[in-house]
This record gives C-alpha cells, structure tokens and sequence, in this order.
C-alpha cells in the first residue's frame, strides 16, 4: 500500500471537505452500484511479493535453454551502464516533456535519439519513437498513403510475418489493399515484377525489409530504385535487427524514402515481447507527415539554447480527427535506453558487435551444414541469421532439441508452408562456440545420421 | 487593424477581393490573432477546381491548427509560395503579403453566401 | 525548480566530445566486415561518436538532473494519475528469468510468463467488469483503435456496414476522435450540458442507424460522475451502437463502480496510469483492452488461455481483427501491474480510488477560495479550476501559472485542456501524496495568485529558477531544428 494517510489525516481531510465519510464521495446511481465481490490476486506484503515473482520466473525454463530464436527479438549485451543510469528516478517518473523548462534532460535524450537514427539510417528526421518495428511500418504505409493518395500498398512476403500481419490489421482500418511480392530463390525478394508494378502508379509504397525475415540481406538495385522513384511510389525500408545499421548499407543508399524500424536490439531486454522501440525517419519531405512526436532545438527569451516538443499541431491533442495518427505515449524509456546503448559502443562498438554477429552466424552456419541430413537453404549473404532445412517438419525437430533443452530457432512453417521443413536460427555475439557444439550435437541426433569429419 | 476596402467576408474568417472574374483569399486579422504565430500554411493546388465554402487547406500555428475554407468557388490560378518560408506574412500582413491564393471564378455571382466589412466585424463582435 | 548544476552549465550534445577510437571494450576486437560481405553490402561511414563510459555516464547524468520526475516533486498532471512507482515493481520485472525471455520461447518453457499473463487478466476482468482483456495493446491509444477495429469488424459481421459514426463528448482526450479517424469512422462530437456531462437528450439527437460507437470516460475530463451513464449506455445499445469506455480515469472508481456494470462494452485501461508503471518520460505504457462476452472472438491475437493446468497463446481467436504489435504484450509492465495488484489486493485499490478521490476533493475546496473552479461540486480524482477571471484582471493567464509553479518546485497541472473551460488547469493529486505536500502546495498555488494581483509581471516572466526560461515555441515550428548535423 502506497497511500501515505494516516487516520488523523484523513479525519481532518473529510472535515474540510464537509462530509462524514469516505463513501459520501464516492456515490453512485443504484442502478451502477458494484454488488460482486471482486476477484483479484490477493494482498500480499512485499517479502511474499518477491518470493511469489521468483516462484513464477523459475516455471520459465526457456530463460536457462541455449537458445538460437531470432526472429525480430535478439539477445544483444547490454552494458550495465545502461541500466545504471535509465533506471535514475528522474528519467523513470517523468512524463511527457509538455513543461520544456523542467525537462530538458528528457528532450535533449530524444533529440540525440532522432540524431542516431537519421546518422544510423542516413535519413533527414525522425521521430521520437513509436511502439514497435510492427507499428513503424503500418504507420510508414499511412505517411505513404497520404503523400500521394494510392489506396494500395506492395509489400515483400520476406518481411516479418508479424509485421505483414499488423500492417493489414492497420490497412483493414482504412480500406486499403495489400499485395506481396514473392521471395526468389535465393531467399531475396522477387523484384522482377516491381518496375511493371510501380509502373501502375497503383501503389502507394513498397515495403521491403533488410535483413529480411530470413536474414538476407535484402536490397533493389539500381534499376528497381528508378522505377520506384519514377513512378512515385514510396521506397519504405523496414528494419527489424537494428544491429545490422552497424554494418550494412545505410537504407538512404539504396533509395529509401521512409524507414520504420525496430530498436530493440540497442539494450532493449527481450522481455517476452515488450516493451520494444520502433523508429520512423525519412526524407524531408515527408516532415509534415511523420507522426507522433518530435523534439526540436530552439532558444529562449535570453538567447540560451534548450528544446522543445514541436510541430505539434499535427499530433491527436490539437489535431483530434485530422491527426496523421493517433499515438500519444510513445516508448520514451526505452529510445532513452538505445540512445544510452548507442553512445556507450560508439562506431567502434557497434562495428565490433556488428562483426561478431557476423562470425558466430558464420560458425553457426559451417557448423550446422556440416552435419548430414541438414543444410543451408538460401545461398544469399545475410546477417545474424540462417536458414536451416532439416528435412523433416520442423516442428518436430525443435521439439527434440526442447527434450535436450535448446531452443533450436523458429519453426518457418509456422508462416510459410513452403519451408514447414527449415528452422530460422540466429547466433549474435552472446552465442558461444559451446552453445553451437550443444547445438550440433543434438542436431546431429535428431536428424539420425553421422556428421561429416 | 482596420479593415481595407472593397473586401467581401465569410464566417470562416476569410477575406476575398473580387476583381472581375479573379478573386484573392486570405484570413482576417481576427483570425490570424486567434490562431497565434503561423508555422505553416498547405495551400491547395494550382489548378484544382474548389467549390464555394469547401476545404481547400489548412493553417497550422504554434497550438492550434483550422481548416481554410474558400470563401468563393473557382480554379486555383495562384498560391502564395512566399509563405513557405516565411509565414509569418499571414501575421503580419492578413490582408497584403500575407494574402493565401487566387482565383479565376465562373460567371454568376457568389456574393449571397458573404458577408459585407460591417457585417463581419458584427459577426465577430458576437463570437 | 533549482538543480544541483549550475544554471550556466551549458548542455552539449553527446556528437559534440568524443574521438575516434576512444572506445570502450565492451566486445572483442571485431575483424573486418569485408571477410564476411560483399563491399557493395557494408556501409560507407558509421558518423556516430566514441565516447568513454565514463563521459555518458556524466552526459546522461547531467541530462536527468535536469528532468522532473514523480520522484523529483509533486507532479498533479490532470488525467496523467501521476502517483508514486514502487520499486519492487521494477525489481520483478528484472528478473533474469522474466527479463531474459524470449517471446518465441515455447509455452511449455514460458509457463510462468503465461501465468503473469493470465493472473492481471483475471483480476482486471474482476475489477471493471468485463469478459476478457487483451493485454496486447502498447498505450491507451493502441487500445482504442483496437476497440474501433473491433467494432468495425462486429458491425460487418452483422451486416450492419453502414454504421459509421463515432460519438464523442466534447470534452474527450484528442486519441478518442484520432483512433476513430484510423477507422474511417465519422467523429461527431457532443456538446456537454450546464453541469458538465454528456446529456441524454443531445446524444440522443445523434444516435440512429448509423451510430457505431460512443466513446466516453466516467469520470469526465472534469472530474465529474457521469450519473446518467446507465441511462447512456441504454440509449446507445437501443439505436444497436456499441459503448466504449476511455479507462484513463480508471483511478477514481476502483471498488466502487465498474464499466460493465455501466453498460459499458469495450474499455482500455492505461497501466501507466492506474496500475504505477513508471511513465519514463512519455512511455512505454500498456494498454489492456477489455470486452463483454459477445465480442471476446474479436480480440487480437494472442489471447492468454488456460488449457486444464497450464496456459498458452492462443493465436486461433476465431474472428479476431489480428494483431496490433510483433509480439505478444508489453511483458516488462504486465509483470509490473501485477506486481502492483499483490500489493494491494481488492480491499487495498479500493482504499487507492476513495483515497485519490478525498485527495481532490480536498484540493478543490481549499483551492476554490482563491480561484474559480467551475463545477463546484463533489468531484473525483481530479478537478478543473480556471483562470479566466485572473486573466481579465491582470492578464496573468493558466499558462503563467503553470510557469510560476515550476519555480517553486512544482510540475504544472495540465492546462487548456478539456477545450471547454477557458484558461483551464486540470489537478490531479492521486493517493500517493500526503496532506503536508497537498498544504504546501495549495500554499505555493494562493502565493502566486496573490502575486498576480499584486505584481503580474513577475509571475509573467516565471520561470526564472529553471536552467532555460520560456521557449521559442515558434521559432522552433518555423524553422525546425530536429537533429545534429555532422560537420561536412
């Protein structure tokens, strides 16, 4: 119980207001009037608190598997610096920075925050955060929609299944079509339809992620850029394992307008699904469109530097019906924790762990590929993540590997009936040469034949 | 400010000067006072047709955002882009600089739906 | 507010120190990226700087000395429920075992993850009076274009397509007409009657076959009982609307009355608010969506079921619009709330909501004798005041006070909001907060009144004490300054 009053206090209180008693306040009409008894957890004080939240987190015996799932939430080291100071009573008990004076600390935060990503992505601007990499790219889609009024949207099927499954949820909202663009084989989009497809000028936007879902790295060429930019169609390049902006091609390169992204793997914990970061940034362009909020520099009255929330005629508060969205609270704490994360590794940290992704995958990859009766399925050069076919459903597969307790990946025909036969696995530089052995040697087990010397 | 001559108004507060069959629009000063400092003006397009009191555009400021509505149907002959850097003109000057788009207007005459300069400071004096 | 630095500290950006290589060794040397990808794959430049840990820990810990938290002062942000966050809270949510999961963990190796899930469920389910929750939605406003996808799925399969308007009081938050624009639906707004509340009579003018929803929060943005919501809700089902309930007032009614018992069919809850999820300066929040039995197939997946003895995510929701966000929940709060619940129990919420309720009330009877407070009646956990009448006479306006109470150690009440009352300031003390802090600030409220009437140019010139003074809002509009460049 957190209510500091004691009974004096209380007596003292009703007097003033001028009633007997605490149920003078609250009537209600009969017909409101609460007449169960409810039904919560019961009180428990705070030492029985503890030991029943210990009791809860040992049933989660995945937390102490070897683990190999990806799949948009990775298991990135976060320095205990960063803990150290989020966790800072001022930046956990703030609200939204409506009051400027009293919260510079907090939007100076953000604007370093907008500042990395547009560095990460080579974009112009970008907002102070949305709920996730998911609600990022359904909100992308609406800033294309609203940049040239197409009522259709083209997305690649190698997305992340979840985020494909949002954006309709989203677009079912507003009555606009979605079509996919199929997966080569190689495990890259199948672009060869793009150029006659935006051509239609049907299109609002086409949508397509790198790393893709797969972990393919995934981007059009020059010709397939030409043809999106001569057609007005919006180039949206999602980004589900920021980690790779540490390495890759910045999506400003390859011809993006908007990218919607996810920031959990900037010291963001996995958390069994969120709190997450999503990020939105774009071209100049599309400044008036970006929704949710924005922290802007400014002066004041002396002359002294400070910042402000700004731009908000277009938000919910002011706009009401006419807001280019309808997001309020954003995921403020956590951009504070990857803009932290960022300023902590620097250029030479995220281009070390960006590195040692890319070695233990490509452990994980010989060794997986070494054992007969599994291989690679998709010859394309990725990320973090590999495409593994066991030739036999995948399913039953990882739940061998469970007996042996690893967490072998994702069953990909969970989504894509086509590859029911091959796990998504992702190493990151948590994964040791030990997880990979545990792996392999269950693997080998499973899938009943002799590995290769 | 006082208000020039020759101008015609609507309960959207906007002012239109018609000049045989080309018309301009902007908002008043009332209007400009009410919104505060103008950030940002979207003007329709060069070319569009708009109908007598539709939607043609929006006036963001600082803390409030309204709807422009045309006081007068036509097509959009020009806008005004010296505001998009600085419109803080529509402020300054609602009723020179600042002044929004113009029109070429059909024949017939629009003056029913308008109010006259006397008319309008009434219709503000009651708001 | 004075703070422990310096005002003439000035406040440099983390681009502006740092230097190449000054890394910090938080991983090995990584080889080149080149062995591992094709060169036309790898970026060109990485322009972000190496800083030292030491010189971000100071960066940041400059950067929260100069932030107010719930922890820092009393914070009455009206419709905010600003109130203390327990600690344990976040000490549960950082267990390894509950930090360190990963939402593709099987449901069998997530056993107590799906418990957590299940257990806020139930108990919220018990507390307002519904079917089922989802705990998928991120933030209220994720809920409630939920909610509008839900009923717009409802409708349509029904046949009813041709219900397309949302009915919203006049007094509602901006996010209650914005989700219903994300739905395509048509916003009809309702004027509010002399008291302050959503009158029958008018709503009932509005309610036909095409009335899809009517979405409204009890108590109001005014702090008020809306005390004919039956009679609202009765309305609206009669015309074949549906009744949506705004949760973030939630804090003013638990163990008293429920939204289900109102009538109500759809609800969120804001857990940042109610349930003391830290705010973190504008979120993470959640946003449970809760629903009456005819609607639970509707929910976006997953749904939490309990299967004989153990749980699982149910992606199979017959009808469900689909889901709202990658994953499954914002976990880390979920084990929050709950956490929050086993402090309390039933008999401790309801002493919260009477509590937060005696908070306000006292607030306003003491505060009304200096300035006005348009609806002088009993209200709940939060109540407007106006400085309308100061205006007139000194021109001191709700936005001055906002700033003169910065300088005494304050935050700001929530001001010209709802857009019915005129230099408005909506207070919302919450039960956290003692009578001592209630007194002094009503003390600090009445000082800068009298101040006003006395010597308007020094409340117009507050705050002074802060490390920068009032904001060019405009300029920062005009020529928006939204990020560091790097030197070319």
């Amino acid at each position: 119980m957190y209510t500091p009053h004691t009974e004096r206090d209380i007596a003292q209180m009703l007097q003033a207001v001028g009633v007997d008693s605490l149920d003078a306040l609250l009537r209600v009409p009969d017909a409101v009037k609460l007449r169960e008894r409810l039904d919560v957890v019961p009180a428990l004080p705070e030492t029985e608190i503890v030991r029943r939240f210990e009791e809860l987190a040992r049933m989660n015996a995945g937390a102490s598997c070897v683990s190999f799932l990806g799949a948009g939430s990775y298991r990135h080291y976060a320095p205990p610096a960063i803990t150290a100071l989020a966790m800072r009573g001022e930046f956990l008990t703030a609200y939204t920075p409506y009051q400027a004076e009293v919260s510079q600390g907090y939007l100076q935060a953000i604007y370093e925050w907008q500042t990395y990503i547009c560095l990460l992505t080579g974009m112009d601007i970008a907002n102070a955060s949305v709920y996730d990499g998911a609600t990022a790219l359904a909100e992308a889609a609406i800033m294309a929609i609203n940049a040239n009024g197409r009522q259709k949207i083209l997305v690649s099927r190698a997305v992340h299944p979840n985020y494909r499954a949002v954006l309709k949820t989203y677009c079912d909202g507003l009555d606009v079509a979605i079509e996919e663009l199929p997966i080569a084989e190689d495990g890259t989009t199948d672009l060869r339809e793009l150029a006659r497809l935006a051509a239609s000028k049907e299109y609002a936007c086409v949508a397509l992620q790198s790393p893709n879902f797969f972990g393919v790295i995934d981007t059009p060429g020059a010709a397939e850029q030409a043809a999106s930019k001569a057609s007005g169609t919006v180039l949206v390049a999602v980004v589900a394992e920021a980690l790779s902006l540490g390495a890759l091609q910045a999506p400003s390169q390859w011809g993006a307008e908007i990218v919607a992204g996810e920031a959990q793997s900037f010291g963001v914990p996995m958390a069994y699904g969120g709190p997450y970061v999503g990020f939105i940034a774009s071209t100049k362009e599309h400044l008036r469109r970006i929704p949710g909020r924005l922290a802007g520099k400014t002066v004041d009255s002396n002359g002294k530097e400070g910042y402000v929330l700004t731009l908000q005629a277009r938000e919910q508060h002011i706009r009401r019906e006419r807001a280019t969205s309808n997001i309020c609270t954003n995921q403020a704490h956590c951009a504070l924790i990857a803009t932290m994360y960022l300023a902590l590794v620097g250029k030479t940290g995220l281009r070390d762990v960006a590195a040692a992704n890319l070695e233990r995958t490509r452990e994980l990859a010989e060794a997986v590929d070494a054992i007969d009766g599994c291989s690679l399925h998709f010859t394309a050069p990725h990320f973090n993540e590999i495409v593994v076919c066991v030739h036999q459903p995948a399913k039953h597969a990882l739940a061998k590997l469970e007996q042996r307790g690893i967490l072998g990946g994702v069953d990909l025909g969970r989504y894509y009936p086509e590859y029911a036969n091959c796990i998504l696995m992702a190493a990151t530089e948590m994964t040791t040469t030990q997880d990979i052995q545990l792996l392999t040697k269950a693997l080998h087990e499973v899938v009943h034949v002799h590995a290769r010397v | 400010m006082a208000q020039p001559e020759g101008l015609l108004y609507s309960k959207e507060h906007e002012w239109v000067k018609i000049d045989g069959d080309r018309a301009t629009v902007g908002i008043t000063d009332y209007a400009q006072d009410s919104l505060g400092d103008i950030v940002y003006v979207e003007l329709p397009k060069v070319g569009a047709q708009v109908a007598q009191f539709g939607p043609v555009g929006v006036v963001e400021s600082v803390k409030a955002v309204s709807d422009l509505f045309t006081p007068v149907g036509g097509e959009i002959l020009e806008v005004n882009t010296s505001l998009e850097n600085d419109p803080s003109l529509v402020n300054r000057e609602p009723f020179e600089g600042g002044w929004l788009f113009k029109l070429k207007l059909p024949g017939g005459s629009q003056n029913a739906g308008l109010l006259s300069a006397s008319d309008y400071e009434s219709f503000v004096k009651e708001s | 507010m004075s703070t422990p630095v310096s005002d003439q500290t000035a406040s440099p950006l983390i681009f502006e120190s740092g230097q190449d290589g000054r890394a910090n060794r938080y991983f090995s040397r990584g080889k080149q990226l080149s062995e591992f990808l094709p060169r036309e794959a790898l970026r060109e430049d990485l322009p972000i700087p190496d800083n030292s840990e030491m010189d971000v820990v100071r960066h940041f810990t400059r950067l929260s000395q100069r932030t107010f938290g719930i922890d820092v002062g009393f914070y009455p942000l009206g419709s905010c429920t600003m109130k203390y966050n327990p600690r344990v809270n976040d000490a549960m949510a950082s267990l390894p075992a509950l930090r360190d999961l990963h939402p593709y963990t099987p449901d069998a190796f997530a056993q107590g993850a799906l418990r957590i899930m299940w257990e806020l469920e139930r108990s919220l389910c018990s507390l307002f009076g519904m079917a089922a929750f989802s705990l998928n939605p991120a933030a209220g406003a994720h809920a409630e274009l939920a909610a509008l996808l839900i009923a717009k799925a409802y409708f349509k399969s029904r046949g009813e397509t041709r219900r397309d308007k949302v009915i919203v009081p006049d007094t509602a938050h901006g996010t209650n007409p914005a989700s219903a624009a994300m739905c395509g639906f048509k916003v009809i707004s309702l004027k509010s009657d002399k008291r302050g509340r959503v009158s029958v009579d008018e709503l009932k003018k509005h309610l036909g076959a095409d009335t899809a929803v009517c979405m409204m929060t009890n108590p109001n943005t005014l702090g008020l009982f809306e005390d004919h919501v039956h009679e609202i809700t009765r309305a609206v089902h009669e015309a074949g609307g549906l009744c949506y309930y705004d949760g973030a007032n939630a804090n003013a009614l638990m163990g008293n009355a429920r939204p289900g018992d109102m009538g109500f069919d759809l609800m969120h809850l804001n857990l940042h608010k109610t349930f003391t999820i830290p705010h973190g300066g504008g979120g993470a929040g959640a946003g449970p969506l809760g629903v009456v039995k005819q609607l639970v197939d509707f929910l976006p997946t997953p749904y939490v079921r309990k299967k004989n003895d153990s749980f699982v995510l149910d992606f199979d929701v017959p009808k469900s619009i689909g889901p709202m966000r990658s994953f499954w929940s914002n976990f880390a709060h979920i084990v929050r709330a709950l956490a929050y619940i086993y402090a309390n129990g039933a008999e401790g919420l309801t002493k919260v909501s009477q509590l937060a309720v005696l908070n306000a009330n006292y607030l306003r009877v003491k505060i009304r004798e200096f300035l006005e407070t348009p609806y002088d009646e009993t209200c709940r956990h939060e109540f407007v005041a106006s400085a309308q009448e100061l205006k007139k006479a000194t021109a001191v306006r709700a936005l001055d006070i906002a700033k003169a109470l910065l300088d005494r150690g304050y935050m700001a009440p929530t001001i010209y909001f709802p857009l019915i009352v005129p230099e408005c300031l909506m207070i919302e003390p919450t039960e956290t907060e003692s009578k001592e802090t209630l007194d002094a600030f009503v003390d600090a409220l009445r000082d800068i009144v009298e101040t006003a009437k006395r010597d308007p140019e020094q409340i117009l010139a507050a705050p002074v004490t802060t490390v920068v003074g009032r904001l060019d809002e405009t300029r920062a509009a005009r020529q928006p300054d939204l990020r560091w460049y790097p030197s070319p």
